[in-house]
């Protein structure tokens, strides 16, 4: 019984063949170089201002085997090396997860409208790093500080109570998972909310780290992320095609040979330490899990195969934007960077309800 | 030879029982027709017998225990047409079609050559190459029905399970179906096992019916056997007339006893 002797070598002219896979790696291309020149204009502007060539030859340089005179003086290097470019990357990073982890959780909830905080992420870091705030011991002479530790661990923590909590309610269906998610953030903001209350000395820090920022970032913070970071990529593009298949629901998943509650849980692990990882160093940042996959989906489609990776690449770039703009438009005074995502997001969210009314 | 074997197989859906006792035999190659009241089972034993609803009894999927064979196995041996199968908004023609290679992918890997070869060969057999490049959700009704088929036969499986395929169609489209469903049943040497409401249609599109109530097998055999006034009002509790049709089938029709009160009136 097969189909396929009927007419064999017929592939090129439908969409799934070679060339569009070649289309799908040109527009991966293109997202990178967009990336790159982001990048570029993130690690350039600033209060001092640094040469174009400079920079290159002197980013160069750093290759192994390669012998450049960039020209840059030793401050203007150190500026470049010790302050823009940790920023950059670790704005990156963090956009990179944000954006990766939000398309992650739209997929296995099939919910256009989930985020990287949905199962109580965001409610459990900024518990963590409320309490971190308030009662931690002065951490200064540690090798890594306790505010990320404390974010990281709240996070993870919460994810894994709201998905424990929602399997126990059914068979692990989205609907309940969603609903323990809504749950445990209630509860964990309304402990937040009273420990903020009686240490009020905490309040401004605590306010200013929920806003989300890049300003302590140095490559601590780099060093800190990556490990998570590459883990829950990994994790993620390798079940970019899962996850296509998760979108006709558990069942008919389930009729193609698939395990959807494993491959759910799976990619919600990755997903969550991606988002706790980020928050963890640039604090909550609010809409790039929404606004980035939604705007990838509008111009590429949506499958995980393309949208997967875009995400990852654009998340990157329009963190880095974010924060270039956060902190030059007030200069020498920063806006906080989840205020400038969300000037952004809340209009882009408001579009996207808007065309999602239109959707079967 | 028997492509599925059914033998005291009972389900129970939060605690209540669905399918009691079910023994049931399908030969490979049949076109077997599955009737019944809504909530006679007929939906639970098609979602049994493509394992996705946990069983008492046992389930025989070709020399094989189904309990026995693994999710992809049975994906290799089983396609499944939802009554109202999933649109996931967005999604071109093709790349649907080609989730019915699932079973084939390795579990982190992506299609080969040879997966899309057969995605183009089966869009190709059923008409729809032009659609390749297509929205799902912009096709209409009939179409979009075609490219579930297409998903369901890019599994490659010997056993094809219907649930309602001509749910939300005209007679037209119903007939088309069904007619493409029997032409591929022919081609391909499929067993298909269809849920029907229609009854005129299942009289027509298949060898054998099994009346579903209540979760046994009220009645079983050629159309002729079971498609009869009597059956139909006992199980359906409706008025019908059986005719017979000058090309050979026989037709089911619902007649209006008249009432008290449209008789007052």
């Amino acid at each position: 019984m097969t189909v396929t002797e009927r007419r064999p070598g017929r592939d090129a002219a439908v969409a799934p063949g070679p060339g569009a896979a070649r289309l799908r790696a040109g527009t991966l291309l293109a997202a990178c170089a967009g990336l790159a020149g982001a990048a570029l204009l993130a690690v350039l502007v600033g209060p001092v201002r640094l040469a174009p060539g400079a920079v290159l030859l002197e980013l160069v340089g750093r290759l192994p085997l390669v012998h450049t005179h960039s020209g840059l003086t030793r401050q203007e290097a150190a500026i470049l090396w010790q302050l823009r470019l940790p920023r950059v990357v670790l704005g990156g990073l963090v956009g990179a997860m944000l954006a990766l982890a939000g398309a992650a959780y739209q997929g296995v909830f099939r919910n256009p409208l989930a985020d990287p905080y949905l199962l109580g992420a965001a409610a459990g870091a900024g518990l963590g790093a409320t309490l971190a705030i308030a009662y931690g011991p002065d951490t200064s002479s540690w090798p890594v500080d306790l505010l990320p530790v404390a974010a990281f661990a709240g996070a993870v923590i919460a994810v894994a109570a709201a998905y424990a909590l929602g399997r126990s309610g059914g068979a692990g269906s989205t609907t309940t998972l969603i609903l323990s998610g809504v749950a445990v953030a209630a509860f964990l903001t309304a402990i937040q909310t009273y420990v903020q209350q009686r240490e009020s000395e905490t309040l401004r820090e605590v306010y200013g780290w929920i806003l989300g920022r890049l300003t302590t970032a140095g490559w601590r913070e780099v060093v800190l992320v990556v490990p998570y970071a590459l883990l829950s990529t990994v994790a993620i593009l390798l079940h970019r095609r899962l996850l296509d298949v998760l979108a006709v629901g558990d069942d008919e998943a389930s009729s193609l040979g698939v395990r959807a509650a494993r491959v759910r849980l799976v990619v919600v692990a990755a997903a969550t330490l991606a988002t706790a990882a980020a928050v963890a160093v640039s604090g909550l940042i609010g809409f790039v899990g929404i606004i980035v996959p939604h705007t990838i989906r509008l111009v590429a489609g949506s499958s995980y195969r393309l949208l997967a990776p875009l995400s990852l690449v654009a998340g990157a770039a329009f963190l880095i934007l974010a924060d270039l703009v956060a902190r030059t438009v007030m200069a020498p005074a920063e806006l906080p960077i989840g205020v400038v995502t969300a000037i952004f997001g809340a209009p882009f969210f408001a579009l996207v309800l808007r065309s999602s009314r239109h959707a079967p | 030879m028997t492509a599925i074997e059914l033998r005291g197989v009972s389900v129970a859906l939060d605690g209540r029982p669905v399918l009691r006792e079910l023994t049931l035999r399908i030969p490979g190659g049949s076109r077997l027709g599955l009737i019944g009241p809504n909530g006679s089972g007929k939906t639970t034993l098609l979602r049994a017998i493509a394992g996705l609803v946990p069983h008492d009894g046992e389930i025989r999927i070709g020399d094989a225990a189904g309990g026995g064979l693994s999710r992809r196995e049975l994906a290799r041996r089983i396609a499944l047409v939802p009554q109202n199968p999933a649109v996931p908004a967005g999604i071109a023609v093709t790349d649907y079609v080609l989730l019915g290679r699932t079973p084939y992918i390795p579990y982190l890997g992506t299609e080969s050559r040879r997966d899309l070869e057969i995605v183009a060969s089966v869009l190709d057999h059923l008409d729809l190459a032009g659609f390749a490049a297509r929205r799902l959700d912009s096709l209409s009704g009939g179409e979009r029905q075609r490219a579930v088929l297409a998903r369901a036969l890019a599994q490659q499986a010997p056993v094809l399970l219907l649930d309602e395929p001509t749910t939300g169609l005209d007679v037209g489209h119903q007939q088309q179906v069904l007619e493409l469903v029997d032409a591929l049943r022919d081609d391909l040497g499929l067993t298909v096992v269809s849920a029907m409401h229609d009854l005129t249609l299942a009289g027509q599109f298949a060898d054998h019916l099994v009346l579903l109530d209540g979760g046994r097998v009220a009645a079983d055999g050629p159309a002729r056997t079971v498609l009869t006034e009597q059956v139909i009002s006992q199980h359906y509790h409706a008025s019908v007339r059986v005719l017979e049709d000058p090309g050979g089938g026989i037709v089911v029709v619902p007649v209006r006893v008249p009432t008290e009160r449209q008789v007052v009136m």
